[in-house]
């Protein structure tokens, strides 16, 4: 029962249907890439996962290892083991960065248990070096006057500090520079394993030469059109999204 | 609330809180309400001089005189019915219940807050004094190789009148406002400090260890006199709420900072919600002099105080560090005043209020700097956080700088915890009253700083708890 697996899942908001049976199952050990046009349901299908209250589920399940996840709080999803990378993090003027992960941790602990403070801020100096992040962030409010590639980074460092089953990657790319793309694409890299899997969800294929994943899979009006391999991201990148459309626009749901 | 649980919890207790008994037998009691008589009375008691009770009777009259400020005050204060109070409890009148007798909410609260055992008692009114005895007496020893005097209102203008006389009653005097003229008649307790010149004190001193049966917490005076080069820090309050049967309470605070002294006092208010809290407090600084207010108000019913300070000496400083947290029921009407008087004053006044529920929080600030004035500065941010859709604030600045050569600064937000940010906490594991209250004391964050340690320790404890029933 490792993997992320959504069946037959049909959302909708504000009483418009934007999933249509959507499904897609994601086994740990693998990467997954999710590419479409915009308006498409990338973004909702991510914040579906992660529990967000606005949406209504009209039918479908989502099973993480095996547990129906649907209707459950957002932090209850979370601590069974899924992390959501927002597209647009938020900021939460006057808590420090160091503070916060260290809180989400205190939130995974048994009762009565304690983060040892010394262990702590050695792995999380040691992860901020790997992204290249400055120690003194630590201090700054989190994402608070952060430019796009700050935030991003500091969604990574917070995926990499909490250890996740499942990782979702809403448009990480999205702002982001060459340099700062790399340093994502290898702070992801470096969290590749069996015990793991990354939905990445992408509107470009240029992240995908740096996270190369194990199957790509095509958006198309509220579900998956068409799936192949990392080969698939490099024909769309060329042909356009204009040629998923064609080509799926005809396909029953 | 009706009109009638307010005239019920006056005459007798507040049964809410759980049963309170005043004792049958009264050594020494002032009745009800309030004239000419109680105040004799009350200066009878105390033995006092008689310009001390010529003092108060003038007040009284005042008190008499001045109407209500309901004009801009919040309407609620019509609910307090001055011919239903007592004025004065002496040792033998404090009410008093059983241990077994406290709610267990009430006892649940000292749990969390992680109260001492010897305190809790006497903050839930089973004993009537704090047994703070050994730690007082040691305090004093050191205080009095120092030359340092505290001593309660009454033993201050006894003992040492040539010391107290000159400036009680002239930082605030008792016209300065109705609640002022109250307590200047009916005033008992509090602290008369004085800290001789250049003796800066390392420790704070504490209210608490003053607090006794005479000490009601009603009328509280106190009048602090840092002579020249001195420092001192005054702690007043705590965390835990003090379960009052007292529904009106009107304290003076008098600071006087000579020149190059400075007074720094810090105030945690949590009174219960059936009190009306209504506080007069304003700082003298004379040349070179820095008067600091830092008031955190999470308790009370209704709480009105604007913590001012007179620059009367060139490069006189004032600052005012506020937090006010408005629950249910609550309404936090708290500011401050600057009056700048001499060249080269600076003054800085950073509020944070916090509305939950159909709380309401109120900031006013007055600032003024007159036209013959150089070179005065003036800072105010004032931010207020609403957490849900009825809460309320409403600020209300009041600045007034002539001249060429002032400057004013008021910087003023009002800001919401949003659903988006509250899903991006909980998506990292946080529930959702973890998130509010990180979100919360992130808002906070700056000021909490301000306070010692074991107080924002406490203070976060207490804002934790206050934002649970908040959520959902």
């Amino acid at each position: 029962m490792n993997t992320l697996d959504i069946k037959h899942l049909t959302v909708s908001i504000d009483g418009q249907r934007i999933l249509k049976d959507f499904s897609l199952c994601i086994p740990k050990g693998e990467v997954h890439a999710l590419m479409g046009p915009n308006g498409t349901g990338k973004s909702t299908l991510a914040k579906v996962i992660a529990g967000h209250a606005d949406y209504t589920v009209e039918a479908g399940e989502i099973l993480l290892d095996g547990v129906d996840i649907l209707g459950q709080e957002p932090d209850e999803i979370a601590r069974a083991g899924l992390f959501l990378a927002f597209q647009y993090p938020l900021e939460i003027p006057g808590v420090s960065i160091a503070n916060f992960i260290r809180a989400a941790r205190r939130a995974r602990l048994p009762e009565g248990e304690e983060i040892n403070a010394v262990e702590y801020y050695k792995e999380l100096y040691a992860k901020m070096d790997a992204l290249k992040m400055d120690r003194k962030f630590t201090a700054r409010s989190l994402n608070e006057g952060f430019s796009g590639g700050e935030k991003k980074r500091c969604e990574i460092l917070q995926m990499s500090m909490l250890e996740p089953q499942y990782c979702v990657m809403d448009e990480t790319d999205s702002g982001l520079d060459i340099d700062a793309l790399r340093i994502v694409a290898d702070g992801v890299n470096l969290m590749r394993s069996k015990q793991r899997g990354f939905l990445v969800i992408t509107h470009y294929q240029r992240l995908l030469e740096y996270i190369v994943p194990d199957r790509v899979h095509v958006m198309y009006d509220g579900r998956i059109v068409h799936s192949g391999d990392a080969e698939l991201a490099r024909q769309l990148e060329s042909k356009g999204y204009d040629w998923v459309k064609q080509a799926f626009a005809a396909v029953p749901a | 609330m009706t009109d009638t649980d307010i005239q019920n919890q006056a005459i007798r207790v507040d049964t809410e809180k759980g049963n309170f008994k005043y004792p049958e037998d009264y050594a020494f009691d002032a009745g009800v309400g309030l004239n000419q008589d109680t105040v004799k009375y009350i200066s009878e008691v105390k033995q006092e001089a008689p310009w001390i009770l010529d003092f108060r009777l003038k007040a009284l009259e005042i008190f008499e005189r001045k109407p209500m400020p309901t004009k801009w005050a919040d309407q609620d204060l019509n609910n307090i019915h001055f011919d239903e109070i007592r004025y004065y409890l002496s040792k033998g009148q404090v009410p008093s219940r059983t241990w077994d007798e406290v709610p267990d909410d009430v006892k649940e609260t000292f749990e969390r807050l992680g109260i001492p055992e010897q305190e809790r008692k006497f903050l839930a009114g089973v004993e009537a004094q704090f047994d703070s005895e050994a730690a007082y007496s040691r305090m004093q020893e050191d205080l009095e190789k120092e030359g340092v005097i505290f001593v309660g209102s009454s033993e201050g203008l006894a003992q040492y009148p040539e010391i107290f006389r000159p400036y009680f009653g002239k930082v605030i005097p008792s016209s300065d406002n109705k609640f002022a003229a109250l307590n200047s008649a009916t005033f008992s307790g509090g602290s008369f400090i004085y800290v001789p010149k250049g003796v800066k004190l390392k420790q704070p001193l504490q209210a608490y260890f003053r607090i006794n049966a005479e000490n009601f917490g009603q009328f509280e005076r106190t009048l602090i006199i840092a002579d020249e080069g001195a420092e001192i820090t005054y702690m007043e309050g705590c965390t835990a709420p003090k379960f009052e049967t007292a529904t009106l309470h009107s304290a003076v605070v008098e600071l006087v900072a000579l020149k190059n002294a400075k007074i720094q006092y810090i105030t945690v208010q949590n009174w219960s919600s059936n009190v009306f809290n209504l506080v007069t407090k304003r700082g003298m600084a004379d040349e070179g002099a820095e008067v600091k207010w830092i008031d955190c108000n999470i308790g009370s019913r209704l709480t009105m105080k604007y913590p001012g300070v007179v620059l009367k000496g060139r490069e006189a400083r004032g600052e005012v560090l506020s937090i006010a947290l408005a629950n249910d029921g609550q309404h936090q009407d708290t500011g401050a005043k600057m009056i700048h008087l001499a060249d080269n004053t600076t003054s800085n006044i950073i509020s944070k209020s916090i509305s939950i529920g159909e709380g309401r929080s109120t900031y006013r600030g007055q600032v003024y700097m007159p036209k013959h004035l150089k070179n005065c500065k003036n800072n105010t941010e004032c931010d207020a956080l609403l957490i849900n859709t009825n809460s309320r604030t409403d600020t209300y600045p009041a600045i007034t700088t002539r001249g060429q050569n002032n400057t004013v600064q008021h910087e003023a937000s009002v800001s919401k915890v949003s659903a988006e940010q509250i899903f991006y906490m909980m998506q990292r594991g946080l529930s959702e009253g973890e998130a509010m209250s990180l979100a919360v004391n992130g808002f906070v964050n700056d000021l909490m700083k301000a306070f010692p340690m074991e107080y924002s320790v406490e203070l976060k404890r207490l804002i934790d708890m206050e934002m649970e029933g908040s959520v959902g």
